[in-house]
């Protein structure tokens, strides 16, 4: 177990929120984003600590930080680290690091405010992922909005004040029915025990009767299927998408979804087992409505970052579905291709920007014939996009593969539906990377696009890199979760 | 010397990766080279293990070999792991000989292209993805290399990409074999419910005890397995991205038809033969659909004049020959051919892109004849693949074809005899009719491009005799003796010994008088003029439209799915998903909207007032948890 002497986890999750505040303290410059970058670097190699000293073979909470915040009711400060959010972290360190650098140019107007709501977004994105104190939780959930509030309405695009209120107001309007059903939860608790507790290790022994379980489930699922966004609460998405700078979609899609992805497996399975045995068939479904319906739309976008939007919209269901598959291989490939849509769509998201930053349009009708005069840009981008369409030896497969297995125990049409997604994926990709990468070079304002320069590489490389690694030797990631969602399963 | 399997794929892999990172100092010889030589140690390992094979313990005839542990979850695991017997050593030795010198004929073709090193790139990946297709232990891995030869069959058809066509045809042949694949995955999967392992070994072990003949898990199992088989080897109905294919660099459509992607089908359907003996029905719906691929095939192919395309349709007829041979059990027969094809297919395919090399490009046979004078190595070596393919003997095609037609036959096939019998015909005929519209006769040849025409350089021409020397000869490993021929006891420890058919002096006879008339057929139209070709196809003009547009399946397919797609896409993504879902959040916001205006009153901004209203719901909530 990782008792560690000193709060190491606590250190990393509060990290950035010191160089946000240190942040505050500089003068307008350059040394902004060099000290920005430079406490999310510090916060990613921090956290690879936290995966070297990871205990594989046990399911408790570890590198556990708590400490009473509100005796009264019970609420602590309590963050600790299993199987299932260790990924997740690791996730959100790394490519917090990266859609910092990623804004060296986007970037120009009011660093300073920006760099402080993505290190404040950082502490709270790293305090959803690691509290085991559902009071906690929330105040992290609720609190990773402010930030990306103020990005996507701030720097965004034209309609950023429509794009960001419905986003905020979207998921506030799920997140309210979940602070009612956490509040209930603590109340049956506390009548059974007559203990106020919000521990959520605590809460899951529980047992609640079966209607109490499915509306409890049901709010909190309607929180998370926003967040995830699951067909049809998806409508946000696109929109928050293309009006945020690219660093915000980075993260929105990245690690932002993940949070509802995350909360169905933290919280609804073992908190309501019975509800969320029976919501199988229901969220299968809507799951694979997602994966076919956001195939479609993306096939018929016009801007390319909006067709990446909606290729979340299909991924994700892949998420949803190995989640409820309810089995080893299906939580496996679901929590694994969490990190695979993270590195990948995140990736996208970079490279849309990048070119966008060159051409100032996302028009997939601008482009064409790109090859020949950025070959490095359309070689990133092929690499990528094959490991988002699931191309074996690159990451993508090995989650949608166990994801297919998963659900096909469940229920073979599951996987068949969900398998036209495979193909359906790829031919909006190729679709979109053909209009673009390939043809002739005709726009005069392409002829004069310049390549991806040293940084925009240092950028892509390491996303390159994992893609691969989990490609081929997916182990190092699928071994540490084992442990944690066999004990999550054998709880249900 | 079986311990170096691994570097069978992984050399091809390695001179990949070199490539892209130090090929840029390599200078345009040196990358080609370095890509040649990659192909050509894969070769040389590949024999190394041929040999070995030969020096196993008596009565052992695989050996595996494996890497490390890929995917493990739950009950979910697949390693690396390679396995080593007669059929993925054969196998390994065709796509790494034939294509190493396709890579070697390639330094030639592709000389004065400037995207030379992202040639030999991706003509290495494509030459590695299918020796870990070939040389799989488990199902999964096998899905590994099966998805990888469709990537790099996307980048190569679509390398020209500035090419609309070119590119079109990559994404095509991506998403249609893609289709395949899913039917594919989905029968890995239900292998994998049903056996709780994809390792080959485990698999057909158990596979007799766990699956009843005929059963519908073995039906469902296979039928799967070779929908997948029909998307990469290119059998009705997905064979439609095959014809296209030919946007390519010539050695890609070389590489393509010859060496790797296409007969993966054929392979896969060997390696899980025990599967497919557990499936009557499944095995039927294999040769059926061979045959009738083959016979229409061929059909198209009577009226084409691209000599890429007529090419093309031939090699998808001569796949539908191989999957008659295995759809009747004759699995050393369907290798044979999948063997002998891939010599004389890639022949005339390297002596077409010979033929085009000399012509600027030209690939329409109505603008050639007459060749042969001026390039007699490649015009020579192209009449040795016509007369292999046409099953004259002795050329390997005779030995190969013939044995699959009396497997049919002795297999109690006779209707599918006959119409392979047919296509026989139809093959010598049309391949006649290409070389005498090629390289005999008078000259039509555009008379700014006559003085040009030469002969190919010798780093061309020679991958050309080595392949017409095979072409010539490899017949002879399949000759008939008393205890089968030498593939068949070769391949035996895999496919048992009496897949095979046997020798029929009679059959024998029949099939190479037809494929002789097939070649007297077009020398009366084609060379001596005695019927005249144009008027033929005036008098059944309609019948003639019908396969000069290839059936029009391409307009079919366009209208059935395409264009439906689109519809529904479009009206998905601009009505349903902005006015539809999207309407009802934004009606929830109105609706909210408008009650908050009501709701404004007692929003008085009085703070006494929203302390009384706090007050008043702490009651309420407490009086609810203390009464209840």
């Amino acid at each position: 177990m990782n008792q560690l002497s000193f709060p190491f986890l606590s250190l990393i999750i509060f990290l950035p929120l010191a160089g946000a505040l240190f942040v505050t303290l500089l003068p307008a410059g350059q040394t902004i984003r060099r000290v920005a970058l430079g406490f999310a670097l510090l916060t990613f190699i921090l956290s690879l600590g936290l995966y070297f000293g990871f205990d594989s073979t046990t399911a408790d909470m570890q590198f556990v930080d708590r400490a009473h915040w509100f005796a009264p009711l019970g609420i602590q400060y309590y963050v600790g680290l299993d199987g299932i959010s260790l990924l997740l972290v690791l996730l959100t360190t790394l490519l917090s690091a990266i859609s910092i650098l990623s804004t060296w140019t986007a970037i120009t107007d009011r660093v300073k405010e920006f760099m402080i709501s993505m290190l404040l977004l950082e502490t709270a994105l790293l305090g959803v992922f690691s509290a085991v104190d559902l009071f906690a939780f929330y105040v992290f959930w609720e609190a990773s909005l402010i930030p990306m509030y103020f990005i996507i309405g701030i720097w965004g695009g034209p309609r950023r004040i429509y794009a960001t209120i419905k986003f905020v107001l979207y998921t506030m309007a799920g997140s309210a029915l979940m602070l009612i059903a956490i509040l209930a939860l603590v109340f049956a608790y506390h009548q059974t025990y007559n203990l106020w507790t919000f521990d959520l290790l605590k809460l899951q022994t529980l047992h609640i009767a079966f209607r109490t379980q499915v509306w409890m489930f049901l709010a909190f699922a309607l929180a998370f299927a926003i967040k995830v966004p699951l067909f049809p609460f998806h409508t946000w998405l696109p929109d928050a998408h293309v009006e945020a700078p690219t660093a915000g979609s980075v993260i929105l899609a990245g690690v932002l979804l993940k949070m509802g992805t995350y909360g169905f497996v933290r919280f609804c399975l073992p908190l309501f087992p019975d509800a969320a045995k029976q919501a199988v068939p229901l969220m299968a479904t809507l799951a694979i409505v997602g994966i076919i319906y956001g195939a479609l739309v993306a096939f018929a976008q016009r801007d390319v970052k909006s067709l990446v939007a909606y290729s979340s919209v299909s991924h994700l269901g892949f998420v949803m579905l190995g989640v409820f598959a309810l089995n080893p291989e299906g939580l496996s490939g679901g929590i694994l291709q969490m990190v695979n849509h993270g590195l990948s769509t995140g990736a996208l998201f970079l490279m849309v920007g990048m070119i966008y930053e060159r051409r100032h349009t996302r028009q997939i009708a601008d482009f064409g014939g790109l090859w020949r005069q950025l070959p490095l840009f359309a070689s990133f981008f092929l690499v990528i996009m094959l490991s988002s369409i699931g191309l074996p030896g690159l990451n993508g497969f090995v989650g949608e593969f166990l994801v297919l297995v998963g659900a096909f125990r469940v229920n073979p049409w599951y996987a068949v539906l969900a398998a036209t997604g495979v193909v359906l994926g790829a031919v909006y990709m190729l679709w979109m990377f053909q209009r673009m990468m390939f043809g002739p070079l005709d726009k005069v304002p392409n002829q004069q696009l310049q390549d991806l320069n040293r940084r925009e590489v240092a950028i892509l490389v390491p996303i390159v890199i994992l893609i691969l690694l989990i490609g081929i030797y997916p182990q190092p990631f699928l071994g540490p979760m084992q442990v944690s969602i066999g004990h999550l399963l054998a709880g249900m | 010397m079986i311990h170096l399997a691994w570097l069978v794929p992984a050399l091809p892999l390695l001179g990949m990766i070199l490539n892209i990172f130090v090929g840029r100092r390599l200078g345009r010889k040196g990358v080609g080279l370095l890509a040649s030589a990659a192909v050509g140690s894969a070769f040389l390992v590949s024999l190394g293990l041929f040999i070995s094979l030969g020096g196993l313990p008596h009565g052992v005839h695989q050996a595996e070999q494996t890497l490390f542990t890929w995917i493990a979850a739950g009950s979910f695991h697949v390693t690396v792991s390679l396995l080593i017997d007669p059929l993925s050593v054969l196998m390994s030795l065709v796509v790494s000989g034939v294509g190493f010198l396709i890579h070697v004929y390639s330094i030639g073709y592709m000389e004065h292209d400037k995207d030379y090193r992202r040639f030999f790139v991706y003509l290495n990946l494509f030459v590695a993805a299918m020796l870990i297709l070939v040389l799989a232990n488990n199902f999964l891995l096998l899905y590994v290399g099966w998805e990888l030869v469709g990537l790099c069959s996307y980048l190569l058809i679509g390398f020209w990409y500035e090419k609309k066509s070119a590119a079109d045809a990559g994404k095509k042949a991506f998403l249609t074999t893609r289709i395949g694949d899913v039917g594919f995955a989905l029968g890995i999967l239900l292998i994998f419910v049903t056996f709780g392992t994809l390792d080959y070994s485990a698999v057909f072990s158990q596979a007799p005890k766990l699956l009843q003949v005929g059963g519908t898990t073995a039906t469902m199992i296979t039928l799967l397995l070779f929908v997948g088989a029909i998307g990469k080897s290119a059998q009705i109905p997905l064979y439609v991205w095959l014809p296209d294919a030919m946007e390519g660099p010539t050695p890609v459509s070389a590489l393509i038809h010859a060496a790797t992607m296409v007969t993966a089908g054929v392979f896969m359907v060997t390696r899980t033969h025990v599967l497919f003996e557990l499936a009557p029905f499944s095995q039927s719906v294999v040769a059926i659909i061979g045959t009738l691929t083959a016979f229409y095939a061929a059909t198209i192919a009577l009226t084409q004049m691209d000599i890429k395309r007529v090419l093309a349709y031939s090699t998808i007829s001569q796949l539908g020959y191989m999957f008659l041979a295995v759809g009747v059990a004759a699995y050393s027969a369907g290798i044979f051919h999948l063997m002998t094809h891939a010599f004389f297919k890639a022949l005339l395919f390297m002596g077409a892109g010979s033929v085009m090399h000399a012509l600027d490009g030209e690939t329409d046979m109505r603008r050639m004849g007459g060749l042969i004078r001026k390039m007699p190595l490649t015009g020579w070596t192209f009449v040795v693949a016509w007369l292999a393919i046409s099953g004259v003997p002795p050329f390997s095609g005779f030995f190969s074809k013939d044995e699959i037609l009396a497997a049919a036959y002795h297999a109690g096939h006779p209707i599918l005899w006959l119409i392979g019998l047919i296509t026989a015909g139809l093959t010598s005929f049309y391949i006649g009719r290409q070389v005498f519209l090629t390289f005999f006769g008078r000259s039509r040849v555009a008379p700014d491009l006559e003085p040009h025409v030469h002969e190919s350089p010798s780093v061309m021409t020679w991958p050309l005799l080595a392949l017409a020397l095979l072409a010539a000869v490899a017949g002879f490993v399949g000759l008939p003796s008393a205890n089968g021929s030498l593939i068949q006891s070769f391949l035996s420890p895999v496919v048992g010994g009496e897949g095979g058919g046997s020798f029929d002096l009679l059959l024998a006879l029949l099939s190479t008088g037809v494929g002789l008339t097939g070649i007297f057929v077009a020398w009366l139209m084609y060379s001596a003029g005695v019927v005249s070709p144009t008027r033929m196809a005036a008098r059944v003009r309609p019948l003639y439209n019908l396969l000069w547009n290839k059936y029009y399946v391409d307009e079919l397919y366009g209208f059935l799915f395409i264009r439906p797609f689109r519809r529904t896409a479009a009206f998905l993504a601009e009505i349903f998903d902005p006015w539809v879902i999207d309407g009802a959040v934004n009606a929830v916001a109105l609706v909210t909207d408008g009650a908050s205006r009501v709701i404004r009153v007692w929003e008085s901004g009085y703070v006494r007032n929203y302390a009384l209203s706090l007050l008043a719901g702490a009651v309420i909530m407490l009086a609810y948890f203390v009464l209840r």
